[in-house]
């Protein structure tokens, strides 16, 4: 074998290692979907997060407009903090709406913001907060009530049947 | 009755001091090989490039042609759960991740124990028997910085490039399998799995558990080779060996990472 032919081979197959890597990291991976460019941070209290993790999305309209920069425990309001990374071209005004969602029934959870009517715009400056939020829908409290209910239900139904029987 | 318990007892403990000396033997060796590399740079990374073709390139048609089956096997098996609870486009998901995580780096060290770990532990071991080595050592050449470091450094290179060319074909054989053949949705397949497919958390992660086990492959087999017996049959039992180790290194190297990776 000559020697640089073998270089050849050798560098080919160094070169198509790479590209894999840079394949897996563009195409499979999240590298360039999850690039924002210039982000603003705002800050969000929310009574529950359910499973909400740092880098979920925020989307408004269904559109990707951010990403959960980090979730924390509020010791004075005993709440959780959540502080979101919007992207610098979307302006939101001061009484946005901000609520935790569910994709699918039991997909990832993400933060979904709802413009209000304000002129006033969030600010941009790293203490803009959003007052009004909405907490997750924890599935397990769901269903804790749909049996509550329907246990009441039941018994009502149980009362009235017994009452028809002493008639 | 007494005897037959001593010679047993005997047995047990020769076989395990034999064990923890050669696995003194084998640290020692990797010692050597690491301060033999700083010799001579230059040479080192010429006589690295020609090992490399032997490991890495002629190691490449098994990798791949695994590697397109593995994905396409991947998406059908997933594809024909996934599509019971109605949400088959999530096979490019299953393949990806299941490739990135798992199968590419395991399967690919698994192959490469086989296909190139085999080979420098006979070509060493034969080395050693027609006394090759000892040859070089009369000539003032350290056999462990010509012979054994260019081939550690090759194998530890191509390991991870291996893998992931493994998962990169393995992903494209899904989609082969996914798109054309069963109808899944060519956007959503990208993108579902670029939403849960996570750069740090599991490509890099890969690429860390393949460079640990192109380690653990190179060094068993070279090891092996450098240990074994100057014999027909010593050569041949520690080929052998070699996949026997390497495997059972992988795997239990596998679930250790594992568990370190998930618990972060």
């Amino acid at each position: 074998m000559d020697r640089t032919t073998m270089d050849l081979w050798v560098g080919l197959f160094v070169a198509a290692g790479i590209a894999a890597l840079i394949g897996l990291a563009m195409k499979v991976g999240n590298l360039t979907s999850d690039h924002l460019g210039d982000t603003y941070t705002v800050s969000a209290h929310f009574d529950d997060i359910g499973g909400l993790k740092p880098r979920a999305p925020i989307k408004s309209a269904g559109v990707v407009v951010g990403r959960v920069d980090s979730i924390q425990f509020d010791t004075k309001r005993y709440d959780a903090v959540v502080t979101l990374k919007i992207d610098k071209h979307y302006k939101f005004p001061r009484d946005t709406f901000a609520s935790i969602n569910t994709s699918g029934l039991l997909g990832e959870q993400y933060v979904t913001l709802e413009a209000g009517g304000d002129e006033e715009m969030l600010e941009e400056n790293g203490k803009g907060k959003i007052d009004h939020t909405q907490p997750a829908l924890v599935l397990e409290k769901l269903i804790g009530q749909f049996v509550s209910g329907k246990a009441s239900e039941g018994d009502s139904g149980t009362s009235q049947n017994t009452t028809e029987n002493t008639q | 009755m007494f005897k037959q318990t001593t010679k047993t007892l005997r047995g047990i403990g020769h076989r395990f001091i034999d064990r923890i000396w050669r696995l003194g033997t084998a640290a020692r060796f990797v010692w050597r090989i690491l301060r033999r590399s700083s010799d001579n740079p230059l040479r080192l990374i010429g006589l690295t490039v020609r090992e490399m073709y032997a490991t890495g390139v002629l190691s490449l048609v098994i990798i791949l042609v695994s590697a397109l089956f593995v994905g396409m096997v991947l998406a059908l098996q997933g594809y024909n759960t996934l599509q019971r609870y109605g949400s088959s486009e999530a096979a490019g998901v299953l393949v990806a991740l299941s490739l990135v995580r798992e199968l590419g780096p395991v399967v690919t060290a698994l192959l490469f124990a086989g296909r190139a770990g085999t080979a420098i532990t006979a070509e060493i071991g034969l080395m050693k028997t027609t006394e090759q080595l000892s040859a070089m050592e009369m000539m003032a050449v350290n056999p462990i910085a010509r012979v054994i470091a260019p081939r550690f450094w090759a194998g530890v290179i191509s390991m991870p490039l291996l893998a992931a060319m493994f998962s990169m074909v393995g992903v494209l054989g899904g989609y082969l399998v996914a798109v054309p053949l069963l109808g899944i949705d060519h956007g959503a397949f990208w993108s579902q799995m670029q939403t849960s497919v996570d750069f740090r958390a599991d490509i890099v992660n890969g690429v860390i558990k393949s460079f640990v086990f192109g380690i653990a492959c190179t060094i068993i087999a070279l090891f092996e080779g450098y240990d074994a017996p100057p014999t027909a049959e010593g050569v041949s039992r520690a080929t052998t060996r070699t996949v026997v180790n390497s495997s059972l290194a992988v795997l239990g190297l596998d679930f250790a990472l594992t568990s370190f990776m998930i618990s972060v």
